[in-house]
């Protein structure tokens, strides 16, 4: 039963554009599958590797601001953006992975939250070059309609997916995992830590990054407070793992439908609609105490509740 | 042939004399007890071993080759597998999984490697709890995790940090077989402990630290006639 279920949720997710969705509904769903790309490129290095993360939108800054440039500078297709992306995000997590990796727990999350910002803030000042806070825009989109829109996310989640389910099961997985558990017993046993914590960090930004290209073809106007801010990417990214469940293969994508709904629905609730992030906050507190394996994770927890009580011994 | 040789070892942090010009070598194929008492440098000689510290002066070599400055990763891929005195065990994996993500190191792919996982908890009598999660052992099985991880590796070497405290006599006498059956494989033994009873029936030669200084050097029997060594136990006989 549990083999089939990728290939079945994607075979309906397939079909879903024949039904005629309203364009409203099918920008949400584009927006569901692309934060659980993300979901799944953070939880690669979050959730399986430990190196918890708080600068995500560095890489997904990067992937969209290597597709808009390219769109920019050279005029070509954006759509080039997805396979630049991969070099690019690369390179990028090198570098961050040789500044940020020597650090450990709290003090890598602090560094990457830092990168984030430098980031946006280089992308804000370089303004021959990226156009600043006017933006890139794409100035004709592909296609007016989102269903190939959505059908190349979903291509791109389909890959990303299967890539995380074959990483985890090889040797990377268990070294990952490994790492996480206790970086100096992992050292001992012959894991170069560093290695491992480094392709963790390029998987992970190369997933990211190919999101954020896609952002900017799909939205076609991009600007830094847009891609590189700490709160709507990094923070929200972390949530979307922590929601959906840490180190769970359906973690992110759980995470993400909960996440994209919850902030279209508490967003369009008259009064509220602008405390969203306060609900957010008030939402992550009751995750990390009452499931901090997230819903994925703590299914049981969660199905134990609705149980009579006497079924529970 | 010695396998382990450490040459003047000295390692200071800040201002404290951790070790002390330490030398001694291990003969392969036997095993090493080292003993001393609590805060006498035992456990930060393994570290330099290991490669967690380097050393602040002296040498470290392993099969003739310096490796005092190499990483733990390079060190324990060369044959020198360890256990620690505090377990470690991957604490949310299954006590395969555990003892998996040790075998990778020798084994070219996945199926390789739970050949060797399952030989090494087959060896230390885990076979049958190889589906638990880990963190739900209790201590002695997971201190023969602990030996089945290092095993895993297939080292020539095996350092053995305190895997007897905190078992009943039961599981000691377990453990004991388990580390004689070690070394019946060829597989040579540096071990810290605290029980007399399992470093003397176990031990080839018995090596003494002090203040990390080596106060003694010689086979169990010569060690527990040691006056030096009696006294940095009992305390001066004055005094007593």
């Amino acid at each position: 039963m549990k083999k089939f279920m990728p290939p079945i949720i994607l075979a309906v997710l397939c079909f879903l554009p024949l039904v005629g969705l309203s364009s409203y509904a099918m920008h949400i769903l584009v927006l569901v599958i692309m934060w659980s790309i993300i979901g799944m490129g953070w939880n690669l290095l979050g959730g399986y590797c430990g190196q918890v993360s708080f600068g995500h939108a560095a890489f997904f800054g990067m992937g969209a601001y290597s597709s808009g440039l390219l769109y920019y500078h050279f005029g070509i297709s954006g759509w080039w953006g997805l396979l630049v992306s991969i070099p690019v995000l690369t390179i990028t997590s090198l570098v961050i992975g040789f500044i940020c990796l020597r650090l450990r727990g709290a003090y890598f999350a602090l560094a990457t939250l830092a990168l984030g910002e430098v980031l946006r803030v280089t992308a804000e000042n370089l303004v021959k070059f990226t156009q600043g806070d006017l933006g890139i825009l794409i100035k004709q989109r592909t296609w007016v309609e989102k269903t190939w829109y959505f059908y190349v996310i979903l291509l791109l989640a389909a890959g990303s997916f299967l890539l995380v389910k074959k990483v985890m099961e090889s040797k990377l997985g268990y070294y990952f995992v490994a790492i996480r558990e206790d970086q100096d017993a992992a050292n001992s046993l012959g894991i170069n830590t560093t290695l491992y914590k480094t392709i963790a960090l390029c998987l992970s930004g190369v997933l990211t990054g190919m999101a954020g290209a896609f952002y900017m073809n799909y939205m076609g106007y991009i600007d830094p407070t847009t891609v590189f801010p700490l709160y709507d990417i990094s923070i929200v990214t972390v949530m979307v793992v922590m929601v959906g469940g840490v180190a769970t293969y359906w973690g992110p994508v759980i995470g993400a439908l909960i996440m994209v709904f919850l902030a279209e629905v508490i967003r369009s609730m008259p009064k509220i609609g602008a405390a969203h992030q306060t609900l957010f906050g008030i939402l992550l507190i009751f995750i990390i105490i009452f499931l901090p394996n997230g819903i994925v994770g703590d299914f049981r927890k969660i199905t134990g509740l609705f149980k009579p009580r006497g079924a529970l011994k | 042939m010695s396998l382990l040789q450490i040459q003047h070892v000295s390692k200071r942090f800040g201002g404290l004399a951790a070790l002390t010009d330490v030398s001694y070598s291990v003969e392969k194929g036997k095993i090493l007890g080292l003993i001393g008492p609590n805060g006498a440098g035992k456990t930060t000689l393994f570290n330099v071993v290991n490669g967690f510290y380097p050393p602040t002066k002296g040498e470290v070599l392993f099969k003739e080759e310096r490796i005092s400055h190499l990483q733990p990763y390079q060190i324990c891929k060369r044959g020198v597998g360890r256990t620690f005195q505090v377990v470690r065990p991957l604490q949310r994996m299954t006590v395969l999984d555990n003892v998996i993500a040790s075998a990778f190191l020798r084994a070219k792919d996945k199926a390789g490697a739970e050949r060797i996982a399952l030989d090494a908890l087959q060896f230390t009598g885990l076979y049958d709890d190889r589906s638990l999660v880990s963190k739900s052992l209790p201590l002695g099985k997971r201190k023969k995790l602990e030996i089945a991880r290092a095993l895993a590796t297939q080292p020539e070497m095996l350092l053995l940090d305190e895997s007897f405290a905190g078992l009943n006599p039961f599981e000691q006498n377990e453990l004991i077989d388990i580390i004689r059956k070690v070394k019946a494989k060829g597989i040579t033994i540096m071990i810290i402990e605290h029980h007399m009873k399992v470093i003397m029936s176990l031990s080839d030669q018995v090596v003494v630290l002090n203040y990390g200084e080596k106060i003694a050097e010689g086979t169990p029997k010569e060690i527990g006639n040691n006056p030096l060594v009696i006294e940095a136990y009992l305390g001066e006989a004055e005094r007593a």
